[in-house]
């Protein structure tokens, strides 16, 4: 068979996405078939154990019984990784607003400015969150040298740090495809509105939202896969006392040493955010006749 | 007929403090009521600045601006009584033509009902009856011109602003939209102020015209005092082709120039031919001639040495480098400052 030029030139890049994407992903989708290696990685023998740990536990004469433990760690971090989606979207929107309505040569500094966290390791990051809000952090002694309070407040710890952990980690993913579909905007559109009686905030919701609808759907895609996986912010600033999906993940690879659940978890969380995936690209589908 | 818009001494700066651009410079007009004004200059001469201050996208540095006797020049363009054809069209791209044209009264609280007739009846007018569950992408140039123009009339402006509505068409479509432009006009009654740069536009479908020129107005006018009458030589030199030649050339005891258009001379390929009104004859050399069908322009050098075009409707049995001679109409003749 002889291959085009075109798909000669795309060879590489095939290579690279194989060795990098498919492969793992295609270990990760055999081991969650596997039976479970008690000192680690997996015995190669076809199991479901992986995927029926989901549902049931075994007690300790090997019966197994409904738990719902699993369940609602997916449920509990779906509706965070919800919540953290939604606060970036509300804080994002504004602030993609206004770096885009900034004269052109201000644009740039303000984008500069929102990437400085990526300099430093996310690790470092949120690490230093714990010593601002730690009971003798930056907030808490702020507040009590000032006397609004007496007693330190226990702002670590819950599920709120965690939930402002993944909005500060995530932010900029949700600023910038906004800010990219609001600088592209057409702004005669939003003369156009003007000379035709629409107010401010119609003008807002009747030709701004819809032209950023792209950026919108970019940045929920951006922040929402990541924060559901993550672990770290649930790790150092719920204390793991509020696991997460990524948590439970890790725990299944490191100390808990069972490999097919860890990655049969991950498989569900592939195929959930796939499923996602194709769901918005449907609509996309439809919404693209429209923008043409 | 009584003035709709009067604009006092309106000036609009752009630019720095240091390095400011008057792109409307203490400019005054009036424009009456159910009149197709035309605002004709070069590209940028502040036409579209001058569009903007009346729609309300751009605020006066000074002046007033009067919509039937009432100061507007403080108004928010969304509460001002004026719509706009936008050059680049500006429809909304995820709206439909019908919910295009809706927009404004919807956005005017108006009833769900009687957006739907107006609507409607606004595509009637458009011809477009069958275009309305479309999208702009779906349209052509021409179409999405007559969507942007339904948008805007629907609302009946107290005035239509139109900004070189017709200049991204083709020749013929905008011959047509010339007419139908027209038209719309008569038929709505609504004042209709039009941007263009073309002279050939202007003449053809003004009530009035005002000629601008680096923020200000050159000369205002009917199209025929402006194309006969002009009063500068910029104003002549702007609408069609005007000759200038100084007056002694022309045999006349008097000083500066005098302008004359192409039509207005007739070239003299005989000896002894006479013309037919008695008038200026000045010699010269034809340098060359191009035919365009329905009239031929012959480019003359006098004999001072000055050029200027003569037009006749027929192709004259004449050859280039032969002796002719001009005879201008008298009464066409154009004295104006230089
Ligand atoms: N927003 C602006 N900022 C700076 N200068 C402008 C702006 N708009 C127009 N100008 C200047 O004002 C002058 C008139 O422009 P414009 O009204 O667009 O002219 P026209 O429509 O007749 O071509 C031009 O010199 C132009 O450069
Ligand atoms: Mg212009």
């Amino acid at each position: 068979m002889r291959l085009s030029s075109g798909t000669k030139l795309l060879l590489p890049f095939l290579a690279v996405m194989t060795v990098f994407f498919m492969a793992p992903l295609c270990i990760a989708l055999g081991y969650s078939f596997m039976a479970p290696d008690p000192m680690g990685g997996v015995k190669p023998a076809f199991s479901l154990s992986g995927y029926q740990q989901f549902l049931y536990s075994a007690d300790l004469d090997g019966n197994l019984q409904w738990d719902t433990r699993y369940l609602e760690i997916i449920f509990g971090s779906t509706k965070l990784a919800v919540m953290a989606t939604l606060a970036c979207l509300l804080i994002g929107f504004p602030m993609a607003w206004f770096m885009a309505t900034r004269p052109a040569h201000q644009r740039d500094a303000w984008m500069i400015l929102i990437t400085i966290p990526f300099w430093t390791n996310l690790l470092i990051r949120t690490y230093a969150w714990i010593l601002i809000l730690r009971s003798n952090g930056l907030v808490n002694r702020g507040l009590l040298e000032t006397g609004i309070i007496d007693a330190p407040l226990e702002l670590l710890y819950n599920p709120y740090a965690v939930g402002m952990g993944l909005v500060y980690s995530y932010l900029p993913f949700m600023i910038l495809p906004i800010y990219s579909s609001l600088e592209r905007m057409d702004w005669r559109l939003v003369e156009a509105a003007q000379d035709l009686y629409a107010t401010r905030l119609r003008i807002l919701w009747h030709v701004v939202l819809p032209a950023s609808v792209p950026g919108i759907v970019g940045g929920t895609i951006l922040v929402f896969i990541p924060t559901i996986g993550s672990f770290l912010a649930a790790n150092l600033l719920g204390g793991g006392r509020n696991m997460m999906l990524g948590n439970l993940i890790e725990n299944q690879f490191g100390m808990a040493r069972n490999w097919p659940f860890g990655a049969a978890i991950s498989v569900l969380l592939i195929a959930f955010v796939m499923i996602g995936l194709m769901l918005i690209a449907r609509r996309g589908q439809g919404l693209k006749g429209v923008v043409g | 007929m009584s003035d709709r818009l009067v604009i006092q001494s309106v000036t609009k700066f752009f630019g720095s403090a240091q390095n400011p651009v008057r792109a409307v410079d203490d400019l005054s007009l009036n424009v009456r009521e159910n009149e197709f004004f035309t605002l004709l200059g070069p590209s940028g001469c502040g036409k579209t600045t001058l569009l903007r201050l009346i729609a309300g996208l751009e605020s006066c540095d000074t002046g007033k601006i009067l919509l039937d006797g009432v100061d507007i020049a403080g108004l928010p363009a969304n509460k001002r009584p004026v719509n706009t054809v936008f050059q680049s069209y500006a429809l909304f791209p995820h709206m439909t033509v019908a919910d295009n044209i809706g927009f404004g009264m919807s956005m005017q609280g108006k009833d769900a009902k009687d957006i739907e007739k107006a609507t409607a009846d606004a595509l009637a007018l458009m011809r477009m009856e069958n275009f309305g569950a479309r999208y702009p992408s779906e349209l052509s140039g021409g179409q999405q011109q007559r969507v942007a123009l339904a948008r805007a009339l629907v609302n009946r402006p107290k005035i239509l602003l139109l900004d070189e509505s017709l200049s991204a068409l083709d020749y013929k479509l905008r011959k047509d939209m010339q007419i139908e432009l027209k038209r719309l006009q008569r038929e709505t009654e609504i004042t209709f102020i039009f941007v263009t740069h073309d002279q050939e536009e202007a003449l053809s479908m003004s009530d009035r015209i005002a000629v601008m020129e680096r923020g200000r107005i050159g000369q205002l006018g009917t199209p025929q005092e402006i194309y006969h009458r002009p009063v500068s030589r910029y104003v002549a030199d702007f609408i069609g082709i005007c000759n200038f030649v100084a007056a002694p050339s022309l045999g006349l005891s008097e000083s500066g120039h005098i302008g004359f258009r192409p039509e207005d001379a007739t070239l003299l390929i005989r000896e002894g031919q006479q013309p037919d009104v008695a008038g200026p004859i000045v010699h010269g050399k034809l340098d060359a001639l191009s035919y365009h069908g329905a009239v031929t322009y012959y480019q003359v050098t006098l004999d001072s040495g000055e050029t200027v075009t003569v037009a006749d409707h027929e192709k004259l049995p004449v050859g280039v480098d032969a002796r002719v001679r001009v005879a201008l109409l008298p009464d066409m003749l154009i004295r104006c400052a230089s």
